[in-house]
């Protein structure tokens, strides 16, 4: 299953080091990652592969969602299929 | 995968309140009638509750994983007026309570289907639910009601119109202490239909399967945002906008209804292609009409613009979704919609627009609170004419109001959550009692000579 990572938050150094590095913990493989800065906001988004994460979606969630304020920036993870089926007719 | 759209996506949620309104599991009772109403009502609750055990973990964990928030998880069943009439009872309270225990167990938001069809007539169970509706929505917490009392077929039940005005005065009476809440949960159909996920009308309808999951969708923020970005631009404009951001609205919740069936193992119902408000800021269908053009929902010009909204929620989202259903198009319920409140609270709209309103979107006269003396026989007349819009035009209409006992004029109720908060409107001074009393049925519509 792949799923959506999206980090918003103030810039700052070491925002994507630290959250690849939770995500390689748990054996997520990151297959993209595209970055920019939005309106002074740091934006990235990153499409992961979960087939070998060692956890499930809730733990991850989970785990993504307390390393939020460390890192200093909102961490979200969904499924890619949300965005596939709402952007893509077929 | 595009960055913009995935921004899009999650813009909608975060700032424009894009959410799943409900995940409702519609569940038939027909296998659980028996003589003895102690056994039907055991047979309800095990039925229920076996039934929709895991709907609320089900629900969260889409929630989680998709990040949509869902909001409510509800059941809709057999109108139980069909099933408690096979019993000796003399009374349905009990059948009530039963729901609402079924509910709690499950901790579902709210269960529908406390409902009888009387359009035509009624029969030993439907006379029974309805003198029971006051008191069991005076003792119950989740349980919902709905009566249709005609439809294009046969015309309207008039004497079970005039009933309702006495039974919705009881049940606000009986609910005082409450704002007169349980009026709330009280629905008065016309044309009603079977697979609506919306309360207070929903049940499960007798030409539905064992079980299904209906989902209904929201999301006025989204296209009040995608509009002002179209300022000025020509009708064709808002439309194909409204349009394209009811697609992808529609696109979500079937994904989740289609997730969500697929893992309680029920079969997918339909996506009801619905902009449902909420009372908080940004939830509005009322400042959607504003933002078409109009100073205040209720001006001149809301019906054309409810009109061409409606229409385009509609062709947005049947494209998008291959199982439409339900009541789809724009809600208009006064106390649950911020923009709304306004309207009224500033003398913009009125109930007279409001039924205006409601010859050209779903529902009816929703969530509209008025003086606590008014006569039953004026809720009837009400009640009547709402009938007469749908059953003439071919479509679903409907009341839920609620003479707020011990309010008048210049007052408001608050009913808290998403009910929301009503400032007291007027209604006629004028008697209809002459009218409602002739009792009898107005009979059906032709239906050629059109116009």
């Amino acid at each position: 299953m792949k799923a959506i990572v999206t980090v918003i938050g103030k810039d700052n150094v070491g925002i994507i080091s630290k959250t690849s590095k939770l995500l390689a913990e748990h054996n997520i493989n990151i297959l993209d990652i595209s970055q920019t800065i939005l309106k002074d906001y740091f934006t990235m988004i990153m499409i992961v592969d979960l087939e070998k994460m060692d956890v499930d979606f809730q733990e991850i969630s989970e785990i993504l969602k307390n390393n939020q304020s460390s890192i200093g920036v909102t961490i979200k993870i969904q499924r890619e299929d949300l965005f596939n089926s709402m952007h893509k007719i077929s | 995968m595009n960055t913009r759209n995935i921004l899009e996506t999650i813009n909608m949620i975060e700032k424009e309140k894009l959410d799943i309104r409900t995940i409702t599991m519609g569940i038939s009772l027909l296998d659980c009638c028996h003589h003895n109403g102690e056994i039907a009502r055991a047979n309800i609750y095990d039925k229920i509750t076996k039934y929709a055990q895991n709907l609320v973990k089900i629900g969260n964990d889409i929630e989680k994983e998709y990040g949509v928030p869902i909001i409510n998880k509800r059941i809709s069943v057999t109108p139980i007026s069909l099933i408690a009439q096979a019993s000796s009872d003399t009374d349905y309270v009990a059948f009530a309570k039963t729901l609402d225990k079924a509910a709690i167990e499950t901790g579902i938001d709210f269960i529908g289907g406390f409902s009888a069809l009387v359009h035509k007539g009624y029969s030993k169970g439907d006379t029974i639910l309805i003198d029971s509706i006051a008191q069991s929505l005076y003792e119950t917490k989740k349980v919902c009601s709905s009566v249709n009392v005609g439809n294009s077929k046969v015309g309207i039940n008039m004497d079970a119109v005039k009933q309702m005005g006495q039974v919705i005065k009881d049940t606000a009476y009986l609910t005082r202490d409450n704002g007169s809440i349980g009026c709330a949960k009280l629905v008065v159909f016309a044309n009603a239909v079977e697979d609506n996920p919306f309360m207070a009308g929903a049940f499960h309808g007798v030409g539905e399967g064992d079980s299904v999951i209906n989902v209904g969708i929201s999301g006025p923020g989204v296209i009040k945002s995608a509009l002002e970005k179209v300022k000025g631009e020509s009708f064709e404009v808002v439309a194909e906008t409204i349009k394209q951001t009811a697609f992808k609205i529609t696109r979500m919740g079937q994904l989740v209804g289609r997730e969500a069936s697929k893992r309680l193992n029920v079969p997918f119902g339909i996506v009801d292609l619905s902009l449902a408000p909420t009372p908080a800021v940004g939830d509005s269908v009322a400042r959607i009409l504003e933002e078409i053009g109009l100073e205040h929902c209720g001006a001149h010009g809301t019906t054309a613009a409810l009109a061409m909204l409606n229409d385009a929620v509609k062709k947005g989202g049947v494209m998008s979704s291959s199982n439409v259903g339900g009541l789809s198009g724009a809600f208009i319920p006064v106390s649950e919609d911020e923009g709304m409140i306004e309207a009224v609270t500033k003398g913009a709209l009125n109930i007279e627009k409001l039924e205006a309103m409601t010859c050209v979107c779903s529902v009816g006269l929703d969530m509209i609170a008025i003086p606590g003396d008014t006569k039953a026989s004026t809720i009837s007349a009400i009640i009547a004419d709402e009938a007469a819009i749908g059953v003439i035009n071919n479509k679903t209409t409907a009341v839920r109001i609620i003479p707020v006992y011990g309010k008048s004029l210049g007052d408001s109720v608050n009913f808290g959550g998403l009910l929301g908060n009503a400032p007291i409107m007027s209604v006629s001074k004028f008697s209809s009692d002459a009218f409602v009393n002739r009792g009898g049925r107005i009979p059906a519509p032709i239906h050629s000579f059109k116009n």
